[in-house]
């Protein structure tokens, strides 16, 4: 018997999706590398094996053929995103632990590929950070000078964790700053600390954003992602930001700032973007990209957590499948009924 | 003659692979060893065999008279000798038989009389009637015959004809090479159709990728001045899908729901029919030939002009296969088949024979899940959300399916060919519609059946209420005979004794009443079991032995009708859309 028509196919498949993923945060890891701390590529490398093993692990039980998934690579894009999400000079087993969890209970449990409700990374990233706030919150501070094989050190627990690794994300200080200072300091005085902040956001950090943001254009413009989401994500935190620091621009940083802190250009292009546990009408996608941009800012600038992205997109993980089945376009010919 | 063109939304570029077989010009294809023809070749009802075996037919000689109004006659593509008329394999996925009737040419390809009409002088009756009779069908896909498209929608003014020269399926170059060749006597069967439905403008849309093509048919509407637009579209497919191509010619778009484009006042032809349509108007021919494609894993891929009823393994030798070929793929590889047996043969849909083999067409991958990327619903060219219907039709939600519209998919394979985890997404919505159109049948079947079985207790009930009726009357009626007769018995008995006129009757004097009511009473049991048994003997079948011929082809004409017509609603390609061409 033959296979049904179409005969012919698209050289597409879902492996060389997920290589085109991975390649696209290159640029962001580069800059990553060479401005913040190499000791990210050795996180990346405990990620990635700890997500091979326990999918390995995950398809023996079920019986799924090993070779097959394993090679698709949607496990090697979760670590790469959890490896970035997470400090770069965190223990090795919070690394581990978090791409587990996101292995064995956001993907496997629900199904495994394309089944997840929820983005695997952020999954990770919002277990970690509630089970262990500290060790998620200890970033190392600009402009540590330690040689390489210490950072690995600190990272296997072979040294000990000394104070230069409990900095704060540029976004965290700028809120501890400004709260702690109680009205004393604004935000462009804070922004004069040259040791965390650059040009337009954290020193460093903005050209890693930057990275994600080039990486993301071209996975645009390989027309692997559309514009809706990143567009409505940035759209809608440019707005927010935009009105309150209009309004009081020594208590609110500017959008620009926002943009290129934390997690926006990671979350917008790479994250939000999954099209497994998000929305996929064009409409959807909109209020999709639109809602994780606000309720990120909200998070991260009014709430607890140093960033808002992980929680942003879980929560409208949840809301995907209604806002999906509320916006289905109308169909051929049917325009003017609908 | 620049006009403002439209878009639809999706569609794909796959390789094309035209130029393989559009260089060469069409060759007739040699006279094959015997024909077999398919009395079922078109949409609606299976014409009738008017042939037997053993009968001598001339070229164009009618075998098989239409059956209906949708339906058109076939006839005999050679003259020769009527082998048998018997169930073969036809050219269909399903591998199942249908009536054929087979034919040996004698080689001398004799024609019958043909008769010529002026459409322009005979009522448009008469030539639809005229094509119905030559077997005029549409040649694009779906095989609708053409006259059932001729009628402009009551109340609808006929905008815009469209005639479909695009040609999107990858491969084919039927059509590409007709125009080069024939662009004249297509531009005059376009002129046939204009006449007929009087519509404001007739468009003519070619795909851009064939320029010789545009170039051959702008000159013919030219030479013939008439007020034709020839469209060069964008390559993209399926731009020769007829809803695709009215939407990028008139920027209507016709709803999935919607019987005919003639409602929006629009209808469509392929170039082929109109060609035929002009041979069987201006000489009598009827359609016995048509020019197909053969390429794919051959020497010399071209053109040829073949008669219905060839199997495609002779044709396919023409172009002299490659020894690793391992089956024909009947129509494009977007949208064609594998067909069951390489001797099935040729039918008037039949646009393109391609040598299959591995290299060509890649085994499929195996399929993985559905990561929800949405590139399927990017290529819809009616706009669906592809994955949704999947994840319905794998489910068997099918009351889901088709809140998703799946009845809108005109199983054009475009989300198929983007798919990245190479899910056979057509096949599921194949099996979802055929399973929805299997449940409304069985529906259909149970409501009637609980009809039946209403109808039938009512009709007991009234049939109980009669009967004890008529007996009421009739036990009435006796007890007034016995008493009559009571009566009278004592009136003789009074007479005979005398003097005792108001004596009562004795005992014994009922005695004869009695008998006569048994006799009576066995009497009528008696011719009930008469007309019981006589019906019985109407009712059981007669003798199903020495059959006549003309009675045995009836008897296989109706097996067939009721296998072609389980068929017809099973094959969604044909029941979608059985107005519209399918794209080619």
């Amino acid at each position: 018997m033959f296979a049904p028509a179409p005969f012919l196919l698209k050289d597409a498949s879902v492996s060389k999706v997920m290589l085109q993923v991975c390649l696209a945060l290159v640029p962001g890891i580069a800059a990553y590398v060479w401005l913040i701390s190499p000791a990210i590529l050795a996180q990346l490398l405990i990620a990635t094996l700890t997500a091979l093993l326990a999918e390995a692990c995950m398809l023996r039980i079920q019986g799924k053929p090993l070779s097959m998934f394993l090679s698709d690579g949607s496990a090697v894009v979760t670590a790469w995103l959890i490896a970035l999400a997470f400090p770069p000079l965190a223990p090795w087993w919070l690394v581990f632990t978090g791409t587990l969890f996101a292995i064995v209970v956001a993907k496997h449990l629900y199904g495994g590929l394309g089944q997840n409700p929820f983005n695997p990374a952020m999954v990770a990233f919002a277990v970690c950070i509630v089970a262990f706030p500290s060790l998620m919150s200890q970033w190392p501070s600009v402009g540590l000078h330690m040689p390489l094989i210490d950072q690995i050190n600190v990272i296997l627990g072979l040294a000990p964790r000394i104070d230069a690794l409990s900095g704060a994300t540029p976004l965290d200080a700028m809120k501890t700053a400004l709260k702690l200072s109680e009205g004393d300091l604004n935000v462009s005085s804070i922004l004069t600390n040259g040791d965390i902040y650059g040009n337009i956001a954290g020193r460093g950090w903005e050209w890693v954003a930057a990275g994600y943001l080039i990486g993301g254009l071209w996975l645009w413009q390989r027309q692997l992602i559309s514009w809706h989401i990143p567009t409505a994500f940035i759209a809608a935190m440019t707005l927010i930001s935009g009105v309150l620091w209009i309004y009081q621009p020594s208590h609110f940083a500017s959008p620009l700032f926002h943009l290129f802190s934390g997690g926006t250009m990671l979350g917008a292009f790479f994250i939000a973007t999954d099209p497994v546990s998000g929305c996929t009408t064009p409409r959807g996608k909109l209020i999709f990209g639109g809602c994780v941009g606000l309720l990120a800012y909200i998070i991260r600038v009014f709430g607890g957590y140093p960033d808002g992205v992980a929680f942003a997109v879980l929560l409208m993980n949840l809301s995907a499948p209604l806002i999906d089945l509320l916006t289905q376009p109308p169909v051929f010919g049917m325009k003017d009924k609908a | 003659m620049l006009m403002n063109l439209f878009k639809f939304k999706g569609g794909v570029k796959p390789p094309s692979n035209k130029l393989q077989s559009n260089h060469l010009p069409i060759a007739q294809a040699p006279m094959p060893s015997r024909l077999v023809v398919p009395l079922h070749q078109s949409i609606g009802g299976t014409p009738r065999p008017i042939v037997q075996t053993g009968d001598h037919v001339l070229k164009g000689q009618m075998i098989g008279e239409a059956d209906g109004w949708i339906s058109a006659a076939v006839h005999a593509p050679t003259s020769g000798t009527v082998l048998e008329v018997a169930m073969h394999v036809r050219p269909h996925p399903s591998g199942l038989d249908s009536l054929c009737v087979v034919i040996e040419p004698d080689g001398k390809d004799e024609w019958i009389d043909r008769t010529p009409i002026d459409h322009r002088a005979v009522p448009p009756a008469d030539v639809f009637h005229h094509l119905q009779q030559c077997g005029i069908v549409g040649l694009g896909g779906a095989g609708f015959p053409a006259h059932g498209k001729l009628t402009p929608s009551k109340g609808v003014p006929m905008d815009e004809l469209i005639i479909n020269g695009a040609e999107c399926e990858p491969f084919i170059t039927c059509d590409d090479l007709l125009m080069r060749e024939r662009a004249e006597e297509v531009v005059r069967g376009i002129a046939v159709f204009r006449d007929l439905l009087q519509p404001k403008k007739v468009l003519i849309g070619i795909e851009d990728n064939k320029p010789e093509a545009v170039a051959a048919m702008r000159a013919a509407v030219d030479a013939q001045k008439e007020p034709f637009s020839v469209v060069a579209v964008p390559t993209l497919y399926p731009a020769g899908g007829a809803k695709q191509l009215i939407r990028v010619l008139t920027g209507k778009e016709v709803p999935g729901s919607m019987r005919s484009t003639a409602d929006m006042g629009v209808q469509v032809f392929n170039v082929g029919t109109a060609y035929s349509a002009w041979r069987a108007i201006a000489h009598g021919e009827p359609l016995v030939s048509r020019i197909l494609t053969i390429t794919g894993n051959v020497q010399t891929p071209r053109n040829y002009e073949v008669l219905i009823g060839t199997p495609m393994d002779e044709l396919l030798a023409l172009a002299q296969p490659n020894p690793d070929t391992d089956g024909i793929l009947m129509g494009g590889p977007m949208m064609g088949f594998m067909v069951p047996d390489p001797q099935v043969p040729v039918v008037k849909t039949t646009n393109c024979l391609i040598a299959h083999n591995d290299k060509l067409f890649p085994p499929k991958a195996p399929e993985m899940p559905c990561i929800r990327c949405g590139a399927c619903a990017r290529a819809c060219p009616h706009e669906l959300q592809p994955f949704e219907m999947y994840w319905f039709s794998r489910a068997k939600n099918f009351g889901k399916t088709q809140e998703y519209n799946i009845f809108d998919c005109i199983e054009c394979g475009c989300c198929s060919y983007v798919c990245p985890s190479r899910i056979p997404l057509v096949q599921y919505f194949r099996f979802a519609k055929s399973e929805i159109w299997a449940r409304e049948r069985e529906k259909n079947a149970s409501d009637q059946a609980k009809a039946r079985f209403e109808f039938k207790q009512l009709r007991e009930e009234r049939e109980k209420a009669e009967k004890a009726e008529k007996l009421a009357k009739a036990a009435a009626a006796q007890a007034a005979k016995k008493a009559a007769e009571a009566a009278a018995a004592a009136l003789t008995q009074a007479d005979d004794t005398s003097g005792i006129p108001e004596a009562t009757p004795e005992p014994s004097s009922a005695t004869p009443a009695v008998d006569a009511e048994k006799s009576a009473k066995k009497a009528t049991i008696e011719a009930a079991m008469a007309r019981a048994k006589a019906q019985r003997e109407a009712i059981q079948p007669k003798n199903t032995d020495n059959l006549t011929l003309e009675q045995q082809r009836a008897a296989a004409e109706i097996e067939s009708r009721r296998v072609a017509a389980h068929l017809i609603e099973a094959d969604p390609a044909t029941a979608s859309s059985p107005t519209s061409e399918k794209s080619e």
